[in-house]
Parts: C-alpha cells; structure tokens; sequence
C-alpha cells in the first residue's frame, strides 16, 4: 500500500483546521457546534491512523487509537445532546442563538 | 498508484471540500446537510484503516443520531433572518481567523512529519495488566478491549463512561424542559 502515516495525519490537521476556522468565525451556535463535530472527527482520524500503522509500540498493537476514538465517539454525543439543550433553552430565554448576543456571563 | 491509494485520495478530496462547505456555506440548513457528507466519508477513511467497528458506529452515531438532532435544534430555534449563519460583516476578524487556523494546522503537521517525534515514537510500557492476544476479527478485539475482566482492557473508563451518557441525558431533559 502506497500509503503511510503522513497522509492521515495531514488529512487530520487539514481537517481540524478548517473545524477550527468555523469554530471562529461562525455566529450561530450551531454552526459552531457543527465545526466542533468536525474537529473531533479529525482528532479520531489521526488516532485511528496512528493504532493502524503501528506507530506508538506496543500500544498500537492493542488498538489504543481505535478505544480512544470510541470514547471521543461517546462524549461527543453527550456533549451534542447537552449543547443542543441548553441552545434551546437559550433561545426559548433570549430569542437568539447568535453567541456575540449571549453575553450574560462576559466579565 | 494501487487501489488503497485512489480510493485514499478520492474520499479525502470529497472530505475535505464537503468540511469547506459546511463552513464556508451561508445558509446553516445547506452546512447541516454538508455535515452528513462528511461523516460519512470519515467513515470511508476509518474503513481504510481497517477500523471496521468504528466506522459502522461513526455512521449510526454521526450522520445518523447527531445530524437529526442538530437538524431539529436547527427546526426548534428558527427566526426570521437566522438562516443566514455567517454575516460576513468583519474581514478583519475573518482574516485574523484564518491566520490562526492556518498556524495551528502548519504546526501540527510540522510536528506530525519533520519534527523529530514524527521519525521515532518513544518505546512505552503498559502500565498494567497481562496482554491476551486479540482476536484478528475487528469487532471481537474491541470487546474484548472494553470489556474483559482478566485481560488488559478498559472496563472502568468503560463504565466512567456509561455514567457519563446518564448524566447527559438526564443534563439534557432537565435543561431543554418547558417550566410551568
């Protein structure tokens, strides 16, 4: 196979990036979420391609990245649901969801 | 170039630009739908890497339950003008933005192909435990893994994070309620 590390993990850090500029440019509380979705989706594709080329022994060998990846996998739901709570509660509060108006707890 | 390889750039390619139109997209119901995409191609990578059981459960838990749910957040909170996610008012601020994105990806793949980490992991002990061996079958490995009493395996952050799923139901019920 033509392929090596390097291409994962830069498809990775390429990924996280374009995550990270959605994160901090996006107005809407969900549009940020989505670009959090996509920053975790990177951070399981460089650990999922460190447990398959063998990298870190002897932990890539026991799948480390892959369980690790699975636990990112769980929390991201959970944080999703919670995130997504409090979004609608906000909104039900204020009537926004654009996060430069929810400043209640700035300073 | 050898069949892994095609099908590599092929998914990578159509990753990536479905990740810029979910950000670059004004419309938040297009970006939504652009997040499908992506998941779905993330799933394609982890296929690729012969992650078999994670890439079923990115399918299930990725486009499926979180996309419906952003999708119904999106449903819930629908105003007049909120379609329109990025006003695009501050180049400035855009700008400033993509610089720091840009570092930050510069800097993790400097320290992913250059640095001197990248040529050679250090060796690591396991903490604990006696290794079984593991299964060649994906999915049996990875229960064996989570669940396994004797053998090296993960059972107490396992169970951290079953109590961590109960909270966040219990969390999300509690918060999004209607009050009387």
């Amino acid at each position: 196979m033509g392929l090596t590390l390097t291409h994962f993990v830069v498809l990775g850090a390429v990924l996280f990036c374009i995550g990270l500029y959605g994160a901090l440019t996006k107005r809407n509380a969900i549009a940020i979420l989505m670009s959090i979705e996509i920053m975790l989706n990177a951070v399981n594709i460089t650990l999922i391609a460190f447990s398959f080329f063998n990298h870190v022994k002897p932990y890539s060998n026991l799948l480390t990245g892959q369980i690790f990846a699975i636990f990112i996998i769980t929390v991201a739901a959970a944080e999703a649901a919670l995130a997504l709570a409090m979004i609608i509660a906000i909104y039900r509060k204020r009537q926004t969801v654009d996060v430069g108006e929810i400043d209640m707890l700035k300073w | 170039m050898d069949l892994a390889s095609l099908i590599f750039w092929i998914i990578a390619v159509v990753l990536v630009a479905a990740a810029l139109v979910v950000v670059g997209q004004r419309n938040i119901v297009h970006s939504a739908l652009a997040l499908v995409v992506v998941f779905a191609m993330a799933s394609g990578i982890f296929l690729l890497l012969n992650a078999e059981f994670i890439a079923i459960v990115q399918i299930l838990i990725y486009a499926g339950a979180v996309t419906i749910l952003i999708l119904f957040a999106l449903m819930l909170t629908r105003i007049a003008g909120q379609r329109v996610t990025n006003p695009n008012t501050r180049p400035l601020a855009m700008a400033v933005a993509l610089v720091v994105s840009a570092l930050v990806g510069l800097g993790i793949i400097f320290a992913a192909t250059v640095s001197q980490f990248a040529q050679s992991a250090p060796a690591a002990q396991l903490l604990q435990g006696t290794v079984c061996s593991l299964p060649s079958n994906n999915v049996i490995a990875i229960g064996q893994l989570l669940y396994s009493p004797s053998c090296y395996s993960y059972v107490l952050p396992f169970e951290i994070a079953t109590v961590v799923l109960l909270v966040a139901i219990v969390g999300a019920i509690v918060i999004s309620r209607e009050e009387e």
